[in-house]
């Protein structure tokens, strides 16, 4: 029994069945993470992104550095990191959080450089635009350049989000019960592995495929020029 | 107040361990409509570019209605962001590339700046808009986005985007080098009609010689980072003084 769902081990397909609502309560699990994870990472990597576009060096040259290690050292390690060690400095977060927090940190590197090439590309034509009709440099930012760098940030950041699913499995090891941690526990009580094993990669595959169809549909909807201001 | 509305003395300006301005000295009056011709390379843009802000200068002096544009105060330290901002609400640019704002309409390209800027309303704004958008014979494209629009159109709306902000000179940074052949004429014609207006100060990077000779009061034959010669479009292009100006000429011509 898990989540209050008894498992019914007479056959193979009565099996299946009856851990499927299981599965399923891991698989919430997992888009929570996923969404807060991605969420996390959107925020922070663009607080890094503008850190790391500062004049001046002080504040530039610390962003980089940190989103170097953040992106060079192994998401595991991040979480082992957050979960054993910050509770010896008294800060002392639930497992879910924790591993969200680890996604969102790690991501956040990529995110970051994502930012920054969107940003840059949009060119010093339309900058150049701007200080001609002396537009703030905020107002060239929030008006001129982010609207048209969103159609080029959106699909980028999208597949870092089908990749942050996909990791999600890494934060069972400090016993979130997403849904590769309920499918390996029932494998545990059962002793059968293939089947809820298999029904985590289905059900793992129908999510990336679901998640990859409803951004390539966004990436066909965002119109090439930017943000249409009327 | 004076006659001259801008001022070199002796401007330098560098790339790197390339000099691009030698200690460059010219005056523009009022109302003036001058014409920059030259080689590329000779400086020509970066004399808009550095009116306009757009580029820093690295000795000299640049006075704009008698004030200095990248200095202020009588000590003349280098200008702050707000003494730039001021002194930028006097010049207006159109671009070679045309420049405009892709996600914006037409009316949007040509309001933002004057109601984020001025300080006007979004009505009044509109009003302005239209009597330019018709000035440039673009009345009927203002909803329109700027790709839907040909190279002409969009840097008529350009034009129009420009003139907004009413500035008392206008820069042309070689206005029709990116357009198709059949196109050139449509937006030479705008900015012929402008030349009539006798209080905007017209500043010229151009190749077209024939519209050159046309519109302007005097033509600037650059070489090397200086004025090599000036003169009336008469004298310039039928009689030049210099051999390297006759030299350019004859190469355009036979181009053209």
């Amino acid at each position: 029994m898990l989540f209050g769902f008894e498992w019914d081990t007479s056959g193979p397909l009565v099996f299946a069945i009856s851990i499927l609502p299981m599965l399923l309560v891991g698989m919430w699990v997992t888009i929570q993470a996923t969404v807060l994870g991605f969420f996390m990472a959107l925020v922070l990597g663009l607080i890094w992104a503008v850190l790391k576009a500062a004049p001046s060096r002080i504040v530039s040259w610390p962003a980089k550095a940190f989103t170097e290690f953040l992106r060079d050292t192994p998401l595991i390690v991040q979480l082992f990191f957050l979960y054993y060690v910050l509770p010896e400095f008294g800060i002392i977060l639930p497992a879910f959080m924790t591993g969200a927090l680890a996604l969102g940190m790690q991501y956040s590197a990529y995110t970051s450089e994502v930012y920054r090439a969107g940003l840059e590309a949009i060119g010093r034509d339309q900058r150049e635009a701007a200080r001609a009709l002396n537009l703030t440099t905020v107002r060239t930012f929030t008006h001129v350049i982010v609207p048209q760098a969103v159609p080029r940030i959106v699909p980028a950041m999208g597949n870092y989000l089908v990749s942050i699913m996909k990791d999600v499995p890494v934060l069972s090891v400090v016993t979130v019960l997403e849904m590769l941690n309920v499918g390996r526990i029932i494998g545990d009580r059962t002793f059968n592995y293939l089947i809820p094993l298999s029904l985590v990669g289905g059900l793992y595959l129908i999510m990336t495929l679901v998640a990859s169809a409803g951004l390539r549909l966004l990436g066909s909807r965002l119109p090439k020029q930017g943000i249409p201001l009327k | 107040m004076t006659d001259t509305i801008i001022k070199f003395d002796k401007v330098v300006k560098r790339f790197g361990d390339v000099t691009v301005l030698n200690e460059l000295d010219f005056t523009v009056k009022r109302g003036e409509k001058v014409s920059i011709i030259g080689p590329s390379g000779s400086g020509k843009s970066t004399v808009l570019r550095i009116l306009m802000t757009l580029e820093g200068i690295e000795g000299g002096v640049v006075t704009v209605d008698g004030e200095p544009l990248w200095h202020e105060g009588p000590n003349l330290k280098p200008a702050s962001e707000a003494h730039l901002r001021k002194m930028r609400a006097q010049l207006g640019m159109v671009f070679q590339s045309f420049n405009l704002f892709p996600h914006m309409t037409v009316l949007r390209n040509i309001t933002e700046a004057p109601v984020k800027v001025l300080g006007l309303s979004r009505a009044a704004a509109k009003a302005r808009a239209d009597e330019l958008l018709d000035l440039v014979g673009l009345a009927d494209q203002a909803a329109k986005y700027p790709h839907q629009l040909s190279g002409g159109q969009q840097q008529r709306v350009g034009i129009a985007r420009a003139l907004a902000m009413r500035p008392k000179i206008l820069l042309f940074d070689e206005p029709t080098s990116a357009l198709d052949p059949e196109l050139v004429g449509e937006v030479l014609n705008v900015i012929g009609k402008l030349a009539e207006e006798h209080d905007l100060t017209m500043l010229l990077v151009t190749h077209e010689m024939r519209f050159a000779r046309e519109i302007s009061d005097r033509v600037l034959f650059f070489d090397q980072g200086r004025i090599c010669e000036e003169g009336s479009p008469e004298d310039l292009f039928t009689a030049p003084t210099q051999d390297r100006t006759r030299e350019f000429l004859g190469s355009i011509l036979k181009e053209g």
